[in-house]
Protein backbone atom coordinates (compact mmCIF):
# COMPACT_ATOMS: atom_id res chain seq x y z
CA UNK A 1 0.00 0.00 0.00
CA UNK A 2 1.25 3.46 -0.80
CA UNK A 3 1.10 6.33 1.65
CA UNK A 4 -1.98 7.79 0.02
CA UNK A 5 -3.94 4.58 0.39
CA UNK A 6 -3.06 4.30 4.09
CA UNK A 7 -4.24 7.83 4.78
CA UNK A 8 -7.50 7.07 2.99
CA UNK A 9 -8.08 4.07 5.21
CA UNK A 10 -7.71 6.37 8.22
CA UNK A 11 -10.04 8.93 6.77
CA UNK A 12 -12.82 6.38 6.51
CA UNK A 13 -12.69 5.45 10.14
CA UNK A 14 -10.91 7.71 12.64
CA UNK A 15 -9.35 5.26 15.09
CA UNK A 16 -8.86 8.01 17.63
CA UNK A 17 -12.54 8.67 18.14
CA UNK A 18 -15.75 6.96 19.11
CA UNK A 19 -18.22 5.34 16.75
CA UNK A 20 -21.16 7.28 15.35
CA UNK A 21 -23.70 5.76 17.76
CA UNK A 22 -21.56 6.48 20.81
CA UNK A 23 -21.04 10.07 19.68
CA UNK A 24 -24.73 10.74 19.21
CA UNK A 25 -25.55 9.08 22.54
CA UNK A 26 -22.98 11.20 24.43
CA UNK A 27 -24.06 14.44 22.74
CA UNK A 28 -27.73 13.68 23.48
CA UNK A 29 -26.96 12.87 27.12
CA UNK A 30 -25.06 16.16 27.51
CA UNK A 31 -27.85 18.10 25.79
CA UNK A 32 -30.58 16.53 27.95
CA UNK A 33 -28.59 17.23 31.12
CA UNK A 34 -28.08 20.86 30.14
CA UNK A 35 -31.67 21.35 29.05
CA UNK A 36 -33.20 19.77 32.13
CA UNK A 37 -30.76 21.16 34.56
CA UNK A 38 -29.32 24.49 33.43
CA UNK A 39 -32.01 25.86 31.15
CA UNK A 40 -35.12 24.77 33.01
CA UNK A 41 -34.59 27.14 35.97
CA UNK A 42 -33.94 30.02 33.56
CA UNK A 43 -37.06 29.24 31.54
CA UNK A 44 -39.11 29.00 34.74
CA UNK A 45 -37.96 32.48 35.84
CA UNK A 46 -38.98 34.07 32.55
CA UNK A 47 -42.30 32.18 32.31
CA UNK A 48 -43.24 33.02 35.91
CA UNK A 49 -42.09 36.63 35.46
CA UNK A 50 -44.45 37.18 32.54
CA UNK A 51 -47.22 34.84 33.69
CA UNK A 52 -49.62 37.68 34.47
CA UNK A 53 -48.78 39.64 31.35
CA UNK A 54 -46.40 42.50 30.61
CA UNK A 55 -48.54 45.08 32.47
CA UNK A 56 -48.13 43.34 35.81
CA UNK A 57 -44.46 42.74 35.04
CA UNK A 58 -43.85 46.46 34.54
CA UNK A 59 -45.97 47.30 37.57
CA UNK A 60 -43.76 45.11 39.77
CA UNK A 61 -40.68 46.91 38.48
CA UNK A 62 -42.22 50.37 38.89
CA UNK A 63 -42.97 49.74 42.57
CA UNK A 64 -41.05 52.38 44.62
CA UNK A 65 -39.25 49.69 46.66
CA UNK A 66 -38.21 47.90 43.46
CA UNK A 67 -36.97 51.16 41.93
CA UNK A 68 -34.97 51.90 45.10
CA UNK A 69 -33.50 48.37 44.98
CA UNK A 70 -32.50 48.77 41.32
CA UNK A 71 -30.88 52.13 42.05
CA UNK A 72 -28.96 50.76 45.03
CA UNK A 73 -27.73 47.77 43.02
CA UNK A 74 -26.46 50.09 40.29
CA UNK A 75 -24.79 52.38 42.86
CA UNK A 76 -23.03 49.48 44.60
CA UNK A 77 -21.76 48.08 41.29
CA UNK A 78 -20.68 51.57 40.16
CA UNK A 79 -18.36 51.81 43.18
CA UNK A 80 -17.27 48.20 43.70
CA UNK A 81 -16.44 47.35 40.07
CA UNK A 82 -14.13 50.33 39.28
CA UNK A 83 -12.41 49.87 42.65
CA UNK A 84 -11.70 46.20 41.95
CA UNK A 85 -10.64 47.02 38.38
CA UNK A 86 -7.98 49.44 39.66
CA UNK A 87 -6.81 46.98 42.33
CA UNK A 88 -6.77 44.20 39.74
CA UNK A 89 -4.57 46.21 37.37
CA UNK A 90 -2.23 47.23 40.21
CA UNK A 91 -1.97 43.65 41.48
CA UNK A 92 -1.34 42.30 37.98
CA UNK A 93 1.31 44.97 37.32
CA UNK A 94 3.20 44.10 40.52
CA UNK A 95 2.86 40.32 40.12
CA UNK A 96 3.34 39.95 36.37
CA UNK A 97 6.06 42.54 35.70
CA UNK A 98 8.31 41.94 38.72
CA UNK A 99 9.90 39.09 40.61
CA UNK A 100 9.80 39.50 44.34
CA UNK A 101 9.64 37.48 47.52
CA UNK A 102 6.21 36.50 48.74
CA UNK A 103 4.68 36.60 45.25
CA UNK A 104 2.95 33.23 45.62
CA UNK A 105 1.63 34.19 49.04
CA UNK A 106 0.18 37.38 47.55
CA UNK A 107 -1.46 35.36 44.75
CA UNK A 108 -3.02 33.00 47.28
CA UNK A 109 -4.29 35.87 49.43
CA UNK A 110 -5.86 37.63 46.42
CA UNK A 111 -7.79 34.42 45.65
CA UNK A 112 -8.87 34.02 49.27
CA UNK A 113 -12.37 35.57 48.87
CA UNK A 114 -13.22 32.77 46.39
CA UNK A 115 -12.92 30.14 49.10
CA UNK A 116 -14.79 32.07 51.80
CA UNK A 117 -18.55 31.60 52.05
CA UNK A 118 -20.43 34.78 51.06
CA UNK A 119 -22.20 34.67 54.40
CA UNK A 120 -18.85 34.72 56.20
CA UNK A 121 -17.72 37.60 53.96
CA UNK A 122 -20.63 39.60 55.34
CA UNK A 123 -20.17 38.33 58.89
CA UNK A 124 -16.57 39.60 59.15
CA UNK A 125 -17.77 43.17 58.53
CA UNK A 126 -20.52 42.81 61.12
CA UNK A 127 -17.89 41.65 63.62
CA UNK A 128 -15.61 44.56 62.65
CA UNK A 129 -18.10 47.43 62.42
CA UNK A 130 -21.32 46.17 64.07
CA UNK A 131 -22.87 47.66 67.20
CA UNK A 132 -21.27 44.97 69.43
CA UNK A 133 -17.78 45.30 67.88
CA UNK A 134 -14.78 47.11 69.34
CA UNK A 135 -15.26 49.87 66.78
CA UNK A 136 -19.04 49.93 67.30
CA UNK A 137 -19.29 52.51 70.13
CA UNK A 138 -16.83 54.85 68.43
CA UNK A 139 -18.69 54.64 65.11
CA UNK A 140 -21.95 55.33 66.90
CA UNK A 141 -20.51 58.35 68.73
CA UNK A 142 -19.40 59.80 65.40
CA UNK A 143 -22.68 58.93 63.65
CA UNK A 144 -20.96 56.70 61.13
CA UNK A 145 -23.23 53.94 59.88
CA UNK A 146 -21.57 51.05 58.11
CA UNK A 147 -23.53 47.95 59.05
CA UNK A 148 -27.22 47.93 58.06
CA UNK A 149 -26.32 50.81 55.72
CA UNK A 150 -24.98 51.34 52.21
CA UNK A 151 -21.21 51.45 53.09
CA UNK A 152 -21.42 47.92 54.52
CA UNK A 153 -23.13 46.65 51.37
CA UNK A 154 -20.41 48.21 49.23
CA UNK A 155 -17.60 46.77 51.40
CA UNK A 156 -19.11 43.27 51.37
CA UNK A 157 -19.55 43.45 47.58
CA UNK A 158 -15.93 44.54 47.10
CA UNK A 159 -14.79 41.64 49.29
CA UNK A 160 -16.72 39.05 47.31
CA UNK A 161 -15.66 40.38 43.88
CA UNK A 162 -12.07 41.21 44.88
CA UNK A 163 -10.25 38.54 42.78
CA UNK A 164 -12.24 38.75 39.53
CA UNK A 165 -10.23 41.33 37.54
CA UNK A 166 -6.84 40.36 38.96
CA UNK A 167 -7.44 36.69 38.06
CA UNK A 168 -8.07 37.55 34.40
CA UNK A 169 -5.13 39.94 34.08
CA UNK A 170 -2.32 38.16 35.96
CA UNK A 171 -1.89 35.10 33.65
CA UNK A 172 -2.22 37.24 30.52
CA UNK A 173 0.30 39.87 31.65
CA UNK A 174 2.68 37.14 32.80
CA UNK A 175 2.59 35.55 29.35
CA UNK A 176 3.15 38.96 27.70
CA UNK A 177 6.36 39.58 29.64
CA UNK A 178 8.07 42.95 29.96
CA UNK A 179 9.92 43.46 26.64
CA UNK A 180 7.43 45.92 25.12
CA UNK A 181 7.43 48.08 28.25
CA UNK A 182 11.23 47.95 28.38
CA UNK A 183 11.44 49.10 24.75
CA UNK A 184 9.07 51.99 25.43
CA UNK A 185 11.00 53.05 28.53
CA UNK A 186 14.42 52.89 26.84
CA UNK A 187 13.05 55.07 24.04
CA UNK A 188 12.35 57.71 26.68
CA UNK A 189 8.67 57.31 27.48
CA UNK A 190 7.58 57.89 31.06
CA UNK A 191 6.15 55.12 33.23
CA UNK A 192 2.55 56.34 33.02
CA UNK A 193 2.85 56.99 29.27
CA UNK A 194 4.13 53.44 28.83
CA UNK A 195 1.28 52.04 30.90
CA UNK A 196 -1.47 53.86 29.01
CA UNK A 197 -0.02 53.48 25.51
CA UNK A 198 1.77 50.12 25.63
CA UNK A 199 0.38 47.97 28.44
CA UNK A 200 -3.27 49.01 28.47
CA UNK A 201 -3.90 48.36 24.76
CA UNK A 202 -2.43 44.87 25.27
CA UNK A 203 -4.72 44.00 28.14
CA UNK A 204 -7.88 45.97 27.35
CA UNK A 205 -10.01 43.01 26.26
CA UNK A 206 -8.98 40.86 29.21
CA UNK A 207 -9.67 43.85 31.49
CA UNK A 208 -13.12 44.24 29.98
CA UNK A 209 -13.70 40.51 30.42
CA UNK A 210 -12.76 40.69 34.09
CA UNK A 211 -14.92 43.78 34.62
CA UNK A 212 -17.86 42.00 33.00
CA UNK A 213 -17.62 39.00 35.34
CA UNK A 214 -16.97 41.26 38.33
CA UNK A 215 -20.05 43.33 37.49
CA UNK A 216 -22.31 40.29 37.11
CA UNK A 217 -21.29 39.04 40.54
CA UNK A 218 -21.47 42.51 42.13
CA UNK A 219 -25.03 43.07 40.93
CA UNK A 220 -26.14 39.56 41.81
CA UNK A 221 -24.40 39.11 45.17
CA UNK A 222 -26.82 37.85 47.78
CA UNK A 223 -25.31 36.09 50.81
CA UNK A 224 -22.71 38.67 51.84
CA UNK A 225 -25.00 41.62 51.20
CA UNK A 226 -27.88 39.91 53.01
CA UNK A 227 -25.86 39.72 56.24
CA UNK A 228 -24.78 43.39 56.32
CA UNK A 229 -27.86 45.01 54.81
CA UNK A 230 -30.45 44.77 57.57
CA UNK A 231 -33.16 44.52 54.89
CA UNK A 232 -34.55 48.03 55.25
CA UNK A 233 -37.03 48.44 52.42
CA UNK A 234 -36.31 51.30 50.08
CA UNK A 235 -32.98 52.00 51.80
CA UNK A 236 -30.68 48.98 52.06
CA UNK A 237 -32.33 46.46 49.77
CA UNK A 238 -30.49 45.49 46.63
CA UNK A 239 -32.31 43.66 43.83
CA UNK A 240 -31.44 40.12 45.02
CA UNK A 241 -32.57 41.02 48.56
CA UNK A 242 -35.77 42.54 47.21
CA UNK A 243 -36.46 39.25 45.41
CA UNK A 244 -36.04 37.34 48.68
CA UNK A 245 -38.46 39.63 50.55
CA UNK A 246 -41.11 39.41 47.83
CA UNK A 247 -40.71 35.64 47.67
CA UNK A 248 -41.03 35.21 51.43
CA UNK A 249 -44.18 37.35 51.33
CA UNK A 250 -45.60 34.90 48.75
CA UNK A 251 -45.68 37.72 46.21
CA UNK A 252 -44.31 35.33 43.59
CA UNK A 253 -45.36 37.34 40.53
CA UNK A 254 -43.37 40.40 41.64
CA UNK A 255 -40.43 38.27 42.85
CA UNK A 256 -40.14 36.58 39.46
CA UNK A 257 -40.55 39.90 37.64
CA UNK A 258 -37.51 41.36 39.43
CA UNK A 259 -35.72 38.01 38.97
CA UNK A 260 -36.39 38.23 35.22
CA UNK A 261 -34.56 41.55 35.16
CA UNK A 262 -31.52 39.98 36.84
CA UNK A 263 -31.76 36.93 34.56
CA UNK A 264 -31.67 39.37 31.64
CA UNK A 265 -28.48 40.84 33.08
CA UNK A 266 -27.02 37.33 33.31
CA UNK A 267 -27.92 36.57 29.68
CA UNK A 268 -26.44 39.88 28.52
CA UNK A 269 -23.26 39.07 30.46
CA UNK A 270 -23.04 35.64 28.80
CA UNK A 271 -23.59 37.09 25.32
CA UNK A 272 -20.94 39.81 25.78
CA UNK A 273 -18.56 37.29 27.34
CA UNK A 274 -18.97 34.87 24.43
CA UNK A 275 -18.56 37.71 21.92
CA UNK A 276 -15.28 38.69 23.61
CA UNK A 277 -14.12 35.07 23.63
CA UNK A 278 -14.88 34.57 19.94
CA UNK A 279 -13.49 37.83 18.60
CA UNK A 280 -10.53 38.36 20.86
CA UNK A 281 -9.56 34.79 21.71
CA UNK A 282 -5.87 35.60 21.24
CA UNK A 283 -5.85 38.59 23.56
CA UNK A 284 -7.63 36.55 26.22
CA UNK A 285 -5.75 33.30 25.60
CA UNK A 286 -3.62 33.20 28.73
CA UNK A 287 -6.56 34.18 30.87
CA UNK A 288 -8.61 31.20 29.73
CA UNK A 289 -6.52 28.67 31.58
CA UNK A 290 -8.53 28.63 34.78
CA UNK B 1 24.90 48.72 52.74
CA UNK B 2 22.06 48.07 50.34
CA UNK B 3 24.02 45.18 48.88
CA UNK B 4 24.25 43.49 52.23
CA UNK B 5 20.51 43.34 52.66
CA UNK B 6 18.79 40.30 51.13
CA UNK B 7 17.15 41.34 47.88
CA UNK B 8 13.40 41.49 48.16
CA UNK B 9 12.98 41.76 44.41
CA UNK B 10 15.03 41.32 41.30
CA UNK B 11 16.18 44.59 39.73
CA UNK B 12 14.11 45.85 36.79
CA UNK B 13 13.92 48.97 34.63
CA UNK B 14 10.13 48.97 34.86
CA UNK B 15 8.79 51.58 37.27
CA UNK B 16 5.82 51.54 39.58
CA UNK B 17 6.63 48.48 41.67
CA UNK B 18 6.28 50.30 44.98
CA UNK B 19 3.05 52.04 43.97
CA UNK B 20 1.38 48.94 42.47
CA UNK B 21 2.41 46.58 45.27
CA UNK B 22 1.68 49.14 47.98
CA UNK B 23 -1.80 49.82 46.65
CA UNK B 24 -2.55 46.12 46.20
CA UNK B 25 -1.38 45.18 49.69
CA UNK B 26 -3.23 48.13 51.26
CA UNK B 27 -6.50 47.24 49.53
CA UNK B 28 -6.07 43.54 50.28
CA UNK B 29 -5.42 44.26 53.96
CA UNK B 30 -8.30 46.68 54.41
CA UNK B 31 -10.89 44.69 52.47
CA UNK B 32 -9.92 41.07 53.11
CA UNK B 33 -7.20 40.43 55.67
CA UNK B 34 -8.16 42.75 58.55
CA UNK B 35 -11.87 41.78 58.46
CA UNK B 36 -10.95 38.08 58.34
CA UNK B 37 -8.57 38.45 61.27
CA UNK B 38 -11.39 40.16 63.18
CA UNK B 39 -13.25 36.86 62.86
CA UNK B 40 -10.29 34.87 64.22
CA UNK B 41 -9.69 37.33 67.10
CA UNK B 42 -13.34 37.33 67.98
CA UNK B 43 -13.40 33.52 68.07
CA UNK B 44 -10.24 33.49 70.20
CA UNK B 45 -11.88 35.79 72.75
CA UNK B 46 -14.70 33.31 73.32
CA UNK B 47 -12.49 30.82 75.16
CA UNK B 48 -12.22 27.06 74.70
CA UNK B 49 -15.21 26.09 76.87
CA UNK B 50 -17.67 28.40 75.13
CA UNK B 51 -16.20 27.48 71.76
CA UNK B 52 -16.62 23.76 72.43
CA UNK B 53 -20.18 24.23 73.67
CA UNK B 54 -21.21 25.86 70.37
CA UNK B 55 -19.08 23.55 68.20
CA UNK B 56 -20.48 20.37 69.75
CA UNK B 57 -24.11 21.53 69.63
CA UNK B 58 -26.06 18.88 67.64
CA UNK B 59 -27.64 21.57 65.45
CA UNK B 60 -24.19 22.96 64.54
CA UNK B 61 -22.87 19.50 63.76
CA UNK B 62 -25.92 18.62 61.64
CA UNK B 63 -25.57 21.85 59.63
CA UNK B 64 -21.85 21.33 59.06
CA UNK B 65 -22.40 17.68 58.10
CA UNK B 66 -25.07 18.71 55.58
CA UNK B 67 -23.00 21.52 54.04
CA UNK B 68 -19.87 19.42 53.63
CA UNK B 69 -21.71 16.20 52.72
CA UNK B 70 -24.00 17.78 50.13
CA UNK B 71 -21.08 19.74 48.63
CA UNK B 72 -19.10 16.49 48.36
CA UNK B 73 -21.92 14.55 46.66
CA UNK B 74 -22.62 17.48 44.31
CA UNK B 75 -18.92 17.68 43.41
CA UNK B 76 -18.90 13.93 42.66
CA UNK B 77 -21.96 14.28 40.38
CA UNK B 78 -20.36 17.29 38.70
CA UNK B 79 -17.17 15.32 38.10
CA UNK B 80 -19.13 12.83 35.97
CA UNK B 81 -21.31 15.31 34.09
CA UNK B 82 -18.58 17.93 33.86
CA UNK B 83 -16.30 15.39 32.23
CA UNK B 84 -19.08 14.34 29.85
CA UNK B 85 -19.77 17.96 28.84
CA UNK B 86 -16.08 18.80 28.39
CA UNK B 87 -15.61 15.68 26.28
CA UNK B 88 -18.57 16.47 24.04
CA UNK B 89 -17.54 20.12 23.68
CA UNK B 90 -13.88 19.41 22.91
CA UNK B 91 -14.08 16.24 20.81
CA UNK B 92 -17.26 16.56 18.75
CA UNK B 93 -18.47 19.10 16.21
CA UNK B 94 -22.25 19.42 16.08
CA UNK B 95 -24.81 22.17 15.51
CA UNK B 96 -25.33 24.27 18.64
CA UNK B 97 -21.93 23.44 20.12
CA UNK B 98 -20.93 27.08 20.58
CA UNK B 99 -24.30 27.81 22.15
CA UNK B 100 -23.89 24.99 24.67
CA UNK B 101 -20.31 26.08 25.32
CA UNK B 102 -21.50 29.58 26.21
CA UNK B 103 -24.47 28.29 28.23
CA UNK B 104 -22.24 26.26 30.56
CA UNK B 105 -21.32 29.54 32.29
CA UNK B 106 -24.96 30.33 33.11
CA UNK B 107 -24.59 29.38 36.81
CA UNK B 108 -21.63 31.80 37.03
CA UNK B 109 -23.65 34.63 35.57
CA UNK B 110 -27.06 34.00 37.12
CA UNK B 111 -27.41 35.68 40.53
CA UNK B 112 -27.74 33.01 43.23
CA UNK B 113 -31.04 34.36 44.56
CA UNK B 114 -32.55 34.05 41.08
CA UNK B 115 -31.19 30.52 40.71
CA UNK B 116 -32.58 29.78 44.17
CA UNK B 117 -36.19 30.79 43.55
CA UNK B 118 -36.06 29.19 40.11
CA UNK B 119 -34.84 25.85 41.52
CA UNK B 120 -37.56 26.06 44.17
CA UNK B 121 -40.18 26.69 41.47
CA UNK B 122 -38.96 23.69 39.45
CA UNK B 123 -38.57 21.20 42.29
CA UNK B 124 -41.20 22.27 44.85
CA UNK B 125 -44.06 19.73 45.29
CA UNK B 126 -46.24 21.90 43.01
CA UNK B 127 -43.40 22.73 40.61
CA UNK B 128 -42.69 21.49 37.09
CA UNK B 129 -40.52 18.54 38.06
CA UNK B 130 -41.39 18.47 41.75
CA UNK B 131 -45.02 17.57 41.02
CA UNK B 132 -43.95 14.59 38.91
CA UNK B 133 -41.58 13.44 41.65
CA UNK B 134 -44.35 13.95 44.20
CA UNK B 135 -46.67 11.61 42.28
CA UNK B 136 -43.91 9.03 42.14
CA UNK B 137 -43.69 9.30 45.91
CA UNK B 138 -40.46 11.15 46.66
CA UNK B 139 -39.68 14.69 47.65
CA UNK B 140 -36.87 16.83 46.28
CA UNK B 141 -37.46 20.29 47.72
CA UNK B 142 -37.17 20.75 51.49
CA UNK B 143 -34.87 17.70 51.77
CA UNK B 144 -31.07 17.24 51.50
CA UNK B 145 -31.70 16.07 47.90
CA UNK B 146 -32.79 19.62 47.05
CA UNK B 147 -29.60 20.99 48.60
CA UNK B 148 -27.49 18.64 46.46
CA UNK B 149 -29.39 19.62 43.29
CA UNK B 150 -28.81 23.33 43.92
CA UNK B 151 -25.10 22.67 44.50
CA UNK B 152 -24.82 20.61 41.29
CA UNK B 153 -26.25 23.59 39.40
CA UNK B 154 -23.79 26.01 41.02
CA UNK B 155 -20.70 23.80 40.66
CA UNK B 156 -20.98 22.49 37.09
CA UNK B 157 -19.03 25.28 35.31
CA UNK B 158 -16.05 24.86 37.65
CA UNK B 159 -15.42 21.29 36.43
CA UNK B 160 -16.08 22.01 32.74
CA UNK B 161 -13.93 25.15 32.63
CA UNK B 162 -11.02 23.41 34.37
CA UNK B 163 -11.09 20.18 32.34
CA UNK B 164 -11.86 21.68 28.90
CA UNK B 165 -8.51 23.44 28.22
CA UNK B 166 -6.51 20.42 29.43
CA UNK B 167 -8.52 18.02 27.28
CA UNK B 168 -7.86 20.26 24.28
CA UNK B 169 -4.11 19.85 24.83
CA UNK B 170 -4.20 16.04 24.85
CA UNK B 171 -2.26 14.71 21.85
CA UNK B 172 -4.45 12.68 19.48
CA UNK B 173 -1.44 10.78 18.09
CA UNK B 174 -1.11 8.82 21.34
CA UNK B 175 -4.68 7.59 20.95
CA UNK B 176 -3.96 6.50 17.37
CA UNK B 177 -0.92 4.59 18.59
CA UNK B 178 -2.99 2.94 21.31
CA UNK B 179 -5.66 1.94 18.76
CA UNK B 180 -3.09 0.64 16.28
CA UNK B 181 -1.49 -1.44 19.01
CA UNK B 182 -4.83 -3.16 19.39
CA UNK B 183 -6.48 -1.48 22.35
CA UNK B 184 -10.25 -1.10 22.19
CA UNK B 185 -11.66 2.42 22.17
CA UNK B 186 -12.91 2.14 25.77
CA UNK B 187 -9.53 0.89 26.92
CA UNK B 188 -7.80 3.75 25.09
CA UNK B 189 -10.11 6.32 26.68
CA UNK B 190 -9.76 4.97 30.21
CA UNK B 191 -6.08 3.98 30.12
CA UNK B 192 -4.59 6.62 27.82
CA UNK B 193 -6.74 9.75 27.68
CA UNK B 194 -8.38 10.06 31.07
CA UNK B 195 -5.21 9.60 33.16
CA UNK B 196 -3.88 12.76 31.49
CA UNK B 197 -6.81 14.83 32.70
CA UNK B 198 -7.28 13.37 36.20
CA UNK B 199 -5.36 16.24 37.88
CA UNK B 200 -7.55 18.85 36.12
CA UNK B 201 -10.67 16.85 36.97
CA UNK B 202 -9.67 16.75 40.63
CA UNK B 203 -8.92 20.50 40.60
CA UNK B 204 -12.30 21.24 39.04
CA UNK B 205 -14.12 19.00 41.51
CA UNK B 206 -12.25 20.69 44.37
CA UNK B 207 -13.31 24.15 43.17
CA UNK B 208 -16.92 23.00 42.88
CA UNK B 209 -16.70 21.41 46.35
CA UNK B 210 -15.24 24.59 47.90
CA UNK B 211 -17.93 26.72 46.31
CA UNK B 212 -20.65 24.31 47.43
CA UNK B 213 -19.60 24.34 51.10
CA UNK B 214 -20.22 28.07 51.42
CA UNK B 215 -23.12 28.43 48.97
CA UNK B 216 -26.13 30.23 50.38
CA UNK B 217 -28.43 32.02 47.93
CA UNK B 218 -29.23 29.18 45.57
CA UNK B 219 -29.79 26.69 48.42
CA UNK B 220 -31.99 28.40 51.01
CA UNK B 221 -35.13 28.62 48.88
CA UNK B 222 -35.18 24.96 47.86
CA UNK B 223 -33.85 23.56 51.16
CA UNK B 224 -36.84 24.48 53.31
CA UNK B 225 -34.36 25.04 56.14
CA UNK B 226 -35.65 22.47 58.61
CA UNK B 227 -33.24 22.40 61.59
CA UNK B 228 -31.25 19.13 61.80
CA UNK B 229 -32.57 18.04 58.37
CA UNK B 230 -32.05 20.59 55.61
CA UNK B 231 -30.40 23.53 57.37
CA UNK B 232 -27.00 24.38 55.84
CA UNK B 233 -24.15 25.90 57.87
CA UNK B 234 -24.18 29.35 56.19
CA UNK B 235 -27.90 29.61 56.96
CA UNK B 236 -27.27 28.70 60.60
CA UNK B 237 -24.76 31.58 60.74
CA UNK B 238 -27.43 33.96 59.43
CA UNK B 239 -29.97 32.63 61.96
CA UNK B 240 -27.48 33.09 64.83
CA UNK B 241 -26.84 36.66 63.66
CA UNK B 242 -30.56 37.42 63.53
CA UNK B 243 -30.79 36.17 67.13
CA UNK B 244 -27.85 38.49 67.98
CA UNK B 245 -25.84 35.40 68.93
CA UNK B 246 -22.57 36.77 67.54
CA UNK B 247 -20.47 34.16 69.35
CA UNK B 248 -22.43 31.32 67.80
CA UNK B 249 -22.12 32.83 64.32
CA UNK B 250 -18.38 33.40 64.82
CA UNK B 251 -17.66 29.85 65.99
CA UNK B 252 -19.60 28.21 63.12
CA UNK B 253 -17.93 30.52 60.59
CA UNK B 254 -14.46 29.73 61.93
CA UNK B 255 -15.19 25.98 61.94
CA UNK B 256 -16.33 26.19 58.30
CA UNK B 257 -13.19 28.09 57.27
CA UNK B 258 -10.81 25.81 59.17
CA UNK B 259 -12.38 22.58 57.92
CA UNK B 260 -12.56 23.74 54.31
CA UNK B 261 -8.96 25.06 54.30
CA UNK B 262 -7.75 21.80 55.87
CA UNK B 263 -9.60 19.76 53.22
CA UNK B 264 -8.28 21.96 50.39
CA UNK B 265 -4.75 21.53 51.74
CA UNK B 266 -5.10 17.74 51.88
CA UNK B 267 -6.39 17.70 48.28
CA UNK B 268 -3.51 19.93 47.14
CA UNK B 269 -0.97 17.70 48.89
CA UNK B 270 -2.55 14.64 47.26
CA UNK B 271 -2.30 16.39 43.88
CA UNK B 272 1.39 17.18 44.44
CA UNK B 273 2.06 13.62 45.64
CA UNK B 274 0.34 11.96 42.68
CA UNK B 275 2.10 14.32 40.25
CA UNK B 276 5.45 13.30 41.70
CA UNK B 277 4.51 9.62 41.60
CA UNK B 278 3.15 9.61 38.05
CA UNK B 279 5.60 12.13 36.67
CA UNK B 280 4.49 15.52 35.45
CA UNK B 281 1.28 14.92 33.52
Amino acid sequence: MSDIEISEVFRKRDVASEGRVARIALISLAAIFLLGFLFLPLIVVIVEGFRHGPAEFLEALADPDAVAAIKLTLLVAAIAVPFNAVVGVAAAWAIAKFNFRGKNLLLTLIDLPFSVSPVISGLVYVLLFGAQSWLGPWLKANHLEIIFAVPGIILATIFVTFPFVARELIPLMQSQGTSEEEASLTLGASGWYTFFNVTLPNIKWALLYGVLLCNARAMGEFGAVSVVSGHIRGLTNTMPLHIEILYNEFNFAAAFAVATLLAGLALLTLILKSALEWHYADSLAAAQQH
Amino acid sequence: MALLLPRLREPSVIPGFGLALGFTVAALSLIVLIPLSALVLRAASIGPIGFWAIASDPRTLAALRLSFGAAFIAAAINTVFGLLLSWVLVRYRFPGRRFIDAAVDLPFALPTAVAGIAMAAVYAPNGWIGSIADKLGFKIAFTPVGVVLALVFIGLPFVVRTVQPVLEEVEREIEEVSALLGASRLRTVFKVVLPQIYPALLTGATLAFARGIGEYGSVIFIAGNIPMVSEIAPLLIVIKLEEFDYQGATVIALLMLVISFALLMVINLFQAWSRRRLGDV
